[in-house]
């Protein structure tokens, strides 16, 4: 497996010992090691997985904080549980929070009072619980785009791409179903919008709101059911999934950056056992600590501001958890009186489009998004090596234009708090919404598309021309020009290191019999999905053209070699070409 | 088909994937640049400082947990919640100290793993995702001696009726849900009824006290409850419970506005239904639920703070902006001869969200 698994170690950690290593006398861990072995027999797949590589780059990462503060949710979770009471029992609130004390409220609602008043601890663990969630999801996000911008979806990935999708799903129901636990004011109101949106559901509706709720609403299920969800259900299936993500990232080994000596038949990084283990590890006590110091320094959802629920009350400014946000911001912005009768039965438009409808059309459009491009390019080798986003142009741009419908819906959600902060008028704001969340995308993916394309002549340009120095040099008959400097071998290699974009062309509508070809209008689509994706790319030179220009730049550099010593006050720029074994040529 | 996808990993297929005017690569791949040596591992003065800096870290961690304990044992918690800037002083120490321990620890592994450990870097070949071509050819093979064998395809009667019944067996799973909402409760035709009735009174929420139509200023906009939300031995209505008396409180809720009589647009069949100016409506938004709330007096507008759905009270709580397609039901009154405001009857329709069958119900 390892090319190089004998590495040269002579200089690396000299206080562990001096001498080097015997199979003699197995130490502990090889004693131990083999009395595992005698009966679970892993060392085969131990063999390959304890010195497995793993790629290093930031970016990385974001799954990482994904996982973590799933853990820490795990851990803070179990402790919330041990005081919790998910019941809808009616009490009097005798707790130490003052201003509630004598209050009627549900059992739920109390006891998070009691966690948050009168358990040591308590509060943090809350705060932490609920700052975990958020950073949760929010790193699943951003994992999520990292893994659409470099192309990380393409086979063989696409199916744990379909898992990340699934757990962000869930991730954002496991969300919901937690904040709704404590039963207060706030939580109370989504609530009775969720039922609402049950409602809206066309024939069964209000049946599932009935059923959900044991009744009518609120009635006094929806608590404990919702608490069974939360804590059993949703965690049990992330956990399945996540232990499903993981097996196949190991199976698949991971994506890499190109670069020299990183192509798509290896990987290079470090060992899992020791460098890799150590950073994941210690990665986790940084998501812990940092997750630590939210929940003790930035309060978050303080219900005992709220108050408990009452089905007659509702605050102003009313939010969800900010990733509820944007079906949230959805609803708001659909114009009035969107609702039909037909044979005598409502349809509710302006809950469902929103709601039902969008949310769920826009998840199957992300799962897709591997197998629709798959299906255009027509490509059916395995990718490992990432692209950066600028060489794929039309994913990037889609990606941005579905961030910005969704950037734009979410910002709908806050148009009250908007309207507050910038003293404008929710009409307006609405109304310009509504247009907006048409255009905005559509201007985002064309700003994209063209910003993608001309960092790729840009890249092309480096290659052929080299970096731009800053220096002006006037020439004997007055003209100036700024010096460009060729790139180093490795950033010129790393530049090149993709596949040129092919345009798919349809075949004729028959074949050479004469016989209508099979799928011909789909493959007519293909071609023109194909030809809409990658005819406007920007292709790396070829090796002629490389060629050509390199020698004019030797050319260029010849004609003004006589002019290369900077100026009075110049002299120390960093700006000379140096190529030399000591200063290699800047890395540009 | 699968010879393709497995031939098409191999490095030859990517060099021989494309048609002809793919070309070599303009820059050959000048390989893994060589392994440079760390100041820590050629400076035994550095390797020192940087084992001393984690072992810092570590020590520093140790004291911060302790210092946890400490903080655990010597705030109270209670209501005293804002103590310090704006947080508890137990929930702030036991935080921090936890925060910058597990910090300490993270930081101090990871500094280990770049100063100290290997920093070389591996490579390790890939292999196809795709299983070996005679692995699959056995597993298909094994597939079919098991269907074989197991005999199911040649004998529809069969493999139909077990399909069927394991099909079937799905009604138990559903039927079983049943009774989420035991018995009558399931009766969605309860959504089309409140607890009003010709003659209740409208009281005041929170208090419960009846409304003189005397006392309603131009403007005013009261919150109010049905009175036997609020049940006392005088007006005789009964004591209601939990899930109930929730479900009634949530479908109940009305607001009371008095405007200018001239200021209301006469809504046909609703000319009876007002008392000199003043009006009642469901509280409850007909969008998705919320209890409507800000009111604006003098465009007699309400707003819902949940998504905006404005409502004019002076024309019947027709919908002039946002997602609520429809107006807010009224509820006819009348004064009794004491001079309280009652209702002439229940709703007309159902109060609230949209439903499928809400139309025939009303």
């Amino acid at each position: 497996m390892s090319t190089d698994s004998r590495l040269d170690t002579s200089k690396i950690a000299t206080t562990n010992g001096t001498s080097a290593a015997t199979t003699s006398k197995p130490g502990a861990a090889g004693s131990l090691a083999t009395w595992a072995d005698d009966r679970l027999g892993l060392a085969a797949a131990m063999k390959k997985n304890l010195r497995k590589v793993f790629p290093d780059h930031w970016s990385f990462m974001l799954g990482e904080i994904a996982l973590w503060s799933f853990v820490v949710l795990l851990l803070t979770g179990v402790f919330l549980t041990l005081w919790f009471n998910p019941s809808m029992g009616h009490v009097t609130y005798e707790g130490s929070y003052d201003q509630l004390r004598g209050v009627g409220m549900s059992e739920s609602m109390s006891s998070t009072l009691h966690i948050s008043f009168d358990v040591r601890g308590g509060l943090l663990m809350r705060q932490m619980h609920h700052w975990a969630a958020m950073i949760f999801v929010a790193s699943m996000m951003v994992h999520l785009l990292r893994v659409a911008f470099t192309g990380a979806y393409r086979k063989p990935r696409e199916l744990n791409w379909v898992i990340g999708c699934v757990l962000l799903l869930l991730g954002t129901l496991e969300g919901f179903t937690g904040y709704s636990l404590p039963d207060d004011l706030l939580s109370g109101t989504g609530v009775r919008a969720a039922d609402g949106f049950l409602k809206a559901t066309p024939v069964a509706g209000a049946y599932m709101s009935f059923l959900l709720f044991g009744g009518e609403f609120p009635g006094e299920s929806i608590i404990p059911r919702l608490y069974i969800i939360h804590v059993l259900l949703i965690p049990g299936i992330l956990l399945a999934l996540i232990a499903a993500h993981m097996l196949l990232l190991v199976y698949h080994k991971h994506t890499q950056w190109p670069g020299p000596g990183r192509t798509e038949q290896n990987v290079v990084g470090y060992p899992m056992l020791p460098v890799y283990a150590a950073k994941a590890g210690g990665f986790f006590f940084m998501v812990f600590g940092v997750i630590a110091l939210m929940g003790g320094l930035l309060s978050i959802n303080p219900v005992w501001k709220f108050g408990p629920y009452d089905p007659t009350k509702v605050t102003a400014g009313s939010q969800p958890d900010w990733y509820m946000g944007w079906p949230d911001g959805l609803l708001r912005i659909m114009p009035t009186g969107w609702e039909s009768v037909i044979f005598g039965y409502t349809i509710s438009w302006n809950v469902m489009l929103p709601i039902l409808i969008v949310p769920p059309l826009m998840l199957v459009v992300l799962m897709l998004l591997p197998f629709l491009e798959g299906w255009i390019t027509g490509d059916k080798r395995d990718h490992h090596l990432l692209q950066r986003p600028r060489n794929a142009p039309t994913r990037t741009a889609v990606m941005v234009a579905l961030m910005t419908f969704y950037g734009l819906a979410w910002a709908a959600g806050g148009n009250d708090i908007i309207a507050i902060k910038l003293h404008a008028s929710i009409n307006q704001i609405t109304y310009f919404m509504r247009v907006a969340i048409f255009l905005g995308p559509i201007l985002a993916f064309w700003i994209t598309r063209r910003w993608c394309i001309s960092l790729q002549r840009h890249d092309n340009d480096k290659l052929l021309h080299g970096y731009e120095t800053g220096i002006i040099t006037r020439s004997p008959d007055g003209a100036y020009a700024e010096r460009h400097l060729p790139i180093s071998e490795s950033a010129a290699y790393t530049l090149t290191a993709r596949d040129r974009d092919e345009v798919f062309h349809a075949g004729g509508d028959t074949d050479a019999a004469g016989v209508a070809a099979p799928n011909s209008r789909s493959e007519r689509v293909r071609a023109r999905l194909s030809s809409w994706m990658y005819s406007n790319n920007v292709q790396k030179p070829t090796r002629a053209e490389l060629e050509a220009a390199h020698h004019h730049a030797e050319h260029e550099a010849e004609l003004t070699s006589g002019l290369d010593h900077p100026v009075d006050g110049h002299q120390f720029d960093d700006h000379r070409l140096r190529d030399t074994d000591e200063v290699p040529l800047r890395d540009h | 088909m699968s010879n393709d996808n497995l031939s098409d990993n191999t490095p030859a297929a990517y060099e021989s994937h494309v048609p002809a005017h793919r070309e070599a690569e303009p820059i050959a791949d000048p390989g893994l640049p060589p392994h440079t040596w760390r100041p820590t591992d050629v400076d035994p003065k550095a390797e020192k400082r940087a084992e001393r800096q984690v072992a810092a870290m570590f020590i520093a961690a140790m004291i911060s947990a302790v210092l946890f304990v400490v903080a655990y044992f010597s705030f109270e918690v209670g209501d005293n919640w804002d103590t310090f800037a704006g947080l508890g002083a137990s929930t702030l120490t036991l935080g921090v100290t936890l925060g910058v321990s597990l910090l300490l620890i993270g930081i101090g592994i990871i500094h280990l793993a770049r100063k100290l450990m290997a920093d070389a870097e591996m490579v390790e070949m890939r292999h196809p995702a795709a299983s070996p071509q005679e692995d699959r050819d056995a597993t298909v093979a094994a597939l079919n001696a098991g269907l074989d064998e197991a005999g199911i395809g040649r004998r529809p009667l069969v493999r139909n009726t077990m399909i069927g019944a394991v099909g079937v067996l799905g009604l138990p799973a559903v039927v079983l849900l049943r009774d989420l909402a035991p018995g009558s409760a399931l009766d969605v035709g309860r959504l089309a009824h409140t607890i009003w009735e010709p003659g209740m009174r409208l009281v005041r929420d929170v208090v419960g006290t009846p409304i003189l139509a005397s006392e309603i200023e131009i403007g005013d906009l009261i919150n109010g409850a049905p009175e036997a939300m609020f049940p006392t031995e005088e007006n005789g209505y009964p004591e209601l419970e939990g899930a109930e008396e929730q479900s009634e409180k949530a479908k109940g809720a009305i607001i009371i506005v008095r405007m200018d009589p001239d200021d209301i647009i006469p809504a046909k069949g609703r000319e009876k239904w007002t008392v000199d100016g003043i009006i009642c409506y469901s509280k409850i938004c007909t969008h998705v639920g919320c209890p409507i709330s800000l009111y604006e007096r003098t465009t007699h507008h309400v707003l819902c703070p949940c998504h905006q759905s404005t409502f004019d009270l002076a024309d019947a709580a027709k919908v002039v902006f946002g997602p609520a397609a429809r107006p807010l039901p009224q509820l006819p009154i009348k004064v009794d001869e004491e001079g309280y405001l009652v209702a002439q009857s229940d709703f007309t329709e159902p109060i609230g969200a949209s439903y499928w069958q809400r139309e025939k119900q009303s």
